[in-house]
């Protein structure tokens, strides 16, 4: 009575745990689904990116040409006041320039700014943290100098003093100051990241799977991109997701200044610089791009904790 | 009790031989910064005599305010003509203002400092009860109160809260002036916004280290001695809650130094803050480096006050190895 | 004479997402003055949730003690208040937890630990509860008591810190101390001497014990009798010696099959128990242990044992299953024979071959 396909039986038997078994990222995507504030802020992203992308489609006017007979400071439609004009649905700037137009073209910067300089951070800083925690040495303890006299530099005010430093010069100009932009996020930002990798690489690289990599003889390029990399992985994906709109925020702040974007060329902190003298007689002017900042923000704050909670293996569903 | 075991655990001469050598190893890193900020200030093109775009000044009188500022000599010298005036406290002359730049830093450091120090005990005052009762109060609208309030503070840059709170309070209820400073009215609004940032940050550190402490086993093994669960939370939950949520609170108070001149531009207080804005955008170099270091100096001594409280809360910690 | 611990169908169940877990499913049992008795189950048979339900440790959402009566001393401590339950923890009862590094306050010193109870419960000053806890800790054997009784727990070794709960459980003389697998964190030769001193103390001032473990080596040496508890239930009960020497339960066989011995050939296999516990939020219908039984029939999946008194043993002996039960097919079942003795079965083997028959098969 005991056959051979008894025991296959007897195994699905005995296992008795009967809960769904998910694979680490599978779940992990579950478990980001699942949170709704994640989610929110995920279409929140998507619907920018679409603004961004189609604005020369989307926006009714030219953002920056100032129009011939210019309707200045003209309130949004719904407030009722008798400042507006038909035309424009949000009102316009100082200098009659429509705000949709403008915030549309400004979600722009925004999300260049956001993504590209958090590349080339991550790509330099990745790389870098990697081979320092692997091979130490004179490696690691330079990069260790390095990052303690720029933690010593809180990141805005390096931030602030390369853009300013350069915002006169050829390259300051290109791109309307975004490529300083980029840059200076970029060096400010890269030794974070170089660090927190490092630490990581250092944690694992003394864990059994490594030896046995070692071991059968796996280059030290194999064993860091194929076992180190995916096992630090988690913790990078959530510096990530908060670097995106720390870069939004250190454009937008460095716009406020007045040493971001160059004019005419619009961005929400920009918009912000330019409205402020005239905040008391044309409030939404400022009002209505810092509400965008602040959804933006907002939005990837949810999906960046939302990525944390769901890549932490310690929390329960 | 608790006072005379704090003191007991201090070892002052310990302590003392800790703090020196911690503001020893400041030196190098405070020199470092003050050449990459030297070096950077150096690098940007133009001249801050040359800023009115619309009457460009004669390259003769450039070169004479040149010349008067020693800003002709080469880089290298000027530099080290620098250093050595800071370390006899020389920290040259305002290029843009003309005037010391020590007077300027005296004139707006105590702005700066009472805005900071308000701003610090407020947040504190504030995140440190918010965070401990909505961690005990999970889930009632206390928690989500206060959940929703640090999402808001740490998410939302403070120039932008500046702009709604301005809009609500300045525009719309006329309550506080926008700009300025000197009346408590002027103050309450900078404090407020600055405050709002690092209370919203203490607040969730709070709460988080309360949660993760109340799991701890030894809160079952002092339930299981038959105590009341307020002495459960004051008597052993809160002193090891507060580890973690004490170490933080330096960077925050560094973060409020950096965060002022933000905030300093933004409602026009006179403080050092809003001073080091203009001279960056100016190409002003004393006041750059001056302010530069000074911030860094308070970012370190900031860090090792952090050192040293945690190292006097938690005994597993000995200060000085 | 009233036993000094009667629980009645004790039901603790924790509510979740996925489910309601039946963790301690009608558990009654009894504890007489200066007794003590073991508990033995795998991880998750409810043996710890069991002795936090006895002091109302349970945490409230998501846990809940349904049902049952916990007579304490001839009072029902789940009809208690707050605060009468209060004056019973530490006092009355006290609780030995497995993990001392945990399970002490890193930030306070250990005389404020044991103090703590000493000024609660018995009222003394400080410096009266200073004396006292120096004297608890010379009474389990920590040296230099004296000038160590200001220190933290971290400057302490496992052992001493398990030393120090001995001390903090036993500081207001309670009558009943539970021990929640007080020697698992510990190193083996430390076990040893914690064992031993929990012995000692046991006769000394004639506490009663509750010792619960997996181990069934510790509850041999320390207890008179023992529960076994499987799957929120108990599914054998009986004296210490009864229990090793005639156990009535497939399980208890396969738990004591598990144990390596030193006496044993080396090519013998250690048998496990095969599969996994059961859910506790959807359990099989009948017997819990069924789907890991090699004796199971289909009586065991239909319908759950009772707890009964087995034949073939002591009067207060009990087993749950159908097989052991009066009737069953298991009653006269050797269970050395069957499951591992393997030196008996070497014999038996040679015996039977001698005699040219076929060896007979164990049952399915």
């Amino acid at each position: 009575m005991a056959t051979a396909s008894t025991t296959q039986e007897r195994s699905a038997e005995l296992n008795v745990l009967v809960r769904k078994q998910r694979s680490l990222w599978g779940d992990a995507l579950y478990r980001l689904m699942r949170n709704k504030a994640a989610v929110g802020g995920l279409i929140v992203i998507a619907a920018a990116f679409i603004i961004a992308g189609f604005a020369p489609l989307f926006a009714p006017y030219n953002p920056i040409e100032i129009p011939q007979n210019p309707a200045s400071q003209m309130e949004p439609l719904w407030t009722g006041s008798k400042y507006t004009d038909p035309r424009y649905l949000l009102g316009t700037d100082f200098l009659g320039r429509d705000i949709v137009s403008r915030l549309m073209y400004a979600s722009r910067v925004s999300m260049v700014v956001g993504f590209i300089p958090t590349a080339i951070v991550f790509g330099l800083g990745v790389s870098v943290g990697m081979v320092a925690g692997y091979f130490g040495g004179w490696l690691d303890q330079i990069l260790m100098r390095f990052t303690d006299i720029i933690y010593a530099f809180p990141d805005f005010l390096f931030l602030l003093i390369i853009v300013a430093s350069f915002r006169n010069s050829p390259f300051g100009k290109i791109l309307d100051g975004l490529m300083l932009i980029f840059v200076a996020i970029a060096i400010v930002g890269w030794v974070g990241v170089a660090r927190l990798t490092r630490g990581q690489v250092l944690a694992l690289k003394e864990r059994e799977f490594v030896e046995a990599a070692r071991s059968v003889g796996a280059k030290p390029s194999r064993i860091m991109a194929k076992h180190l990399l995916p096992n630090a992985l988690a913790p990078l994906i959530v510096t990530a997701a908060f670097a995106v709109p720390g870069a939004i925020l250190g454009e937008a702040t460095l716009s406020f200044l007045g040493v971001g974007i160059i004019p005419p060329t619009p961005s929400w902190g920009q918009m912000i610089n330019e409205g402020f003298p005239l905040f008391a007689a044309n409030p939404w002017a400022v009002l209505l791009p810092a509400i965008c900042i602040s959804v933006v923000m907002l939005a990837f704050t949810f999906v960046g904790d939302g990525l944390r909670d769901a890549l932490d293996p310690r929390m329960k569903t | 009790m608790n006072a005379a075991r704090l003191l007991r655990g201090i070892h002052f001469e310990k302590v003392l031989k800790y703090t020196i050598r911690r503001l020893l190893l400041m030196i190098p890193t405070l020199f470092f910064v003050s050449l990459i900020t030297f070096g950077l200030a150096k690098a940007a093109p133009g001249s801050p005599f040359d800023k009115n775009p619309d009457k460009p000044a004669r390259q003769a009188t450039i070169d004479r305010w040149n010349t008067y500022y020693g800003l002709d000599k080469p880089v290298h010298e000027q530099y080290i003509l620098y250093m050595t005036n800071v370390l006899k406290f020389d920290f040259g002359i305002s290029v843009v203002r003309q005037r010391p730049v020590s007077d300027i830093i005296g004139q707006g450091f105590p702005v700066t400092a009472q805005l900071g120090i308000q701003a610090l005990l407020l947040a504190l005052a504030v995140a440190l009860p918010l965070g401990v009762i909505s961690a005990l109060r999970q889930n009632t609208i206390v928690d989500y109160g206060s959940l929703f309030f640090a999402t808001v503070g740490t998410t939302i840059p403070s120039f932008v809260m500046a702009i709604f709170f301005i809009y609500i309070f300045a525009l719309g209820l006329h309550l506080f002036p926008i700009t300025g400073w000197g009346t408590p009215q002027h103050m309450v609004m900078p404090t407020v916004i600055l405050a709002l940032g690092a209370a919203a940050f203490l607040a969730r550190i709070t709460r988080a280290s309360m949660l993760e402490a109340i799991r701890q086993d030894y809160v079952r093994t002092a339930r299981s001695k038959g105590l009341r669960e307020q002495v459960v939370i004051v008597g052993h939950v809160l002193k090891n809650a507060m580890i973690p949520v004490a170490t933080v609170v330096g960077p925050a108070a560094a973060g409020l130094i950096t965060g002022s001149f933000i905030i300093e531009t933004f409602f026009s207080v006179p403080g050092i803050g809003r001073e080091y804005v203009r001279s960056i955008l100016a190409l002003d170099y004393p006041v750059i480096m001056a302010t530069t270091l000074l911030y860094a100096f308070f970012i370190v001594v900031a860090n090792l006050s952090v050192d040293l409280v945690y190292g006097m809360l938690d005994p597993r910690i000995k200060v000085a190895k | 004479m009233a036993d000094l611990l009667e629980v009645t169908d004790l039901h603790t169940q924790f509510f979740t997402r996925d489910g309601v877990v039946r963790a301690v499913d009608g558990v009654t049992f009894q504890v007489a003055a200066g007794e003590t008795l073991g508990i033995v189950g795998e991880s998750g048979c409810g043996k710890s949730v069991t002795a936090l339900s006895l002091m109302r440790l349970i945490p409230q959402p998501p846990g809940k003690i349904v049902k049952g009566s916990i007579m304490f001393d001839g009072q029902d401590i789940l009809k208690m208040d707050d605060d009468e339950v209060r004056g019973i923890r530490g006092n009355n009862i006290a609780m030995i937890f497995q993990d001392p590094m945990t399970s002490l306050n890193p930030v306070l010193t250990i005389s404020r630990q044991i103090s703590e109870a000493l000024e609660l419960h018995l009222k003394m000053d400080k410096s009266e509860a200073r004396k006292r806890t120096i004297e608890l800790l010379e009474l389990v054997n920590i040296p230099s008591a004296k000038k160590r009784v200001d220190d933290y727990p971290h400057q302490f070794s496992g052992g001493m810190r398990q030393r120090v709960m001995i001390a903090m459980a036993l500081s207001c003389n309670p009558k009943l101390i539970l021990a929640d697998e007080p020697t698992t964190a510990l190193d083996v030769t430390i076990q040893a001497q914690i064992l031993d001193l929990l012995k000692n103390l046991a006769r000394e001032f004639r506490t009663a014990f509750i010792l619960i473990t997996h181990d069934l080596g510790v509850v041999a040496g320390m207890t008179q009798r023992i529960n076994v508890m499987y799957a929120g239930r108990i599914v054998e009960k009986a004296d210490t010696v009864e229990l090793f020497a005639n156990p009535k339960m497939p399980y208890t066989w396969g738990l004591l099959r598990s144990i390596p011995r030193l006496d044993e050939s080396r090519k013998a296999k250690l048998v496990p128990i095969e599969g996994l516990p059961p859910d506790l939020i959807a359990p099989p219908p009948g017997c819990k242990f069924e789907p890991r039984c090699q004796y199971r029939r289909d009586v065991c999946k239909e319908k759950e044992p009772e707890l009964k008194h087995v034949p073939g043993s002591k009067s207060d002996h009990e087993a749950r299953c159908w097989g052991t039960q009066e009737g069953g097919w298991l009653v006269d079942t050797d269970w050395k024979r069957e499951i591992g003795d393997t030196r008996l079965l070497e014999a038996i083997k040679q015996e039977t071959a001698s005699v040219t028959a076929t060896p007979e098969t164990p049952g399915e």
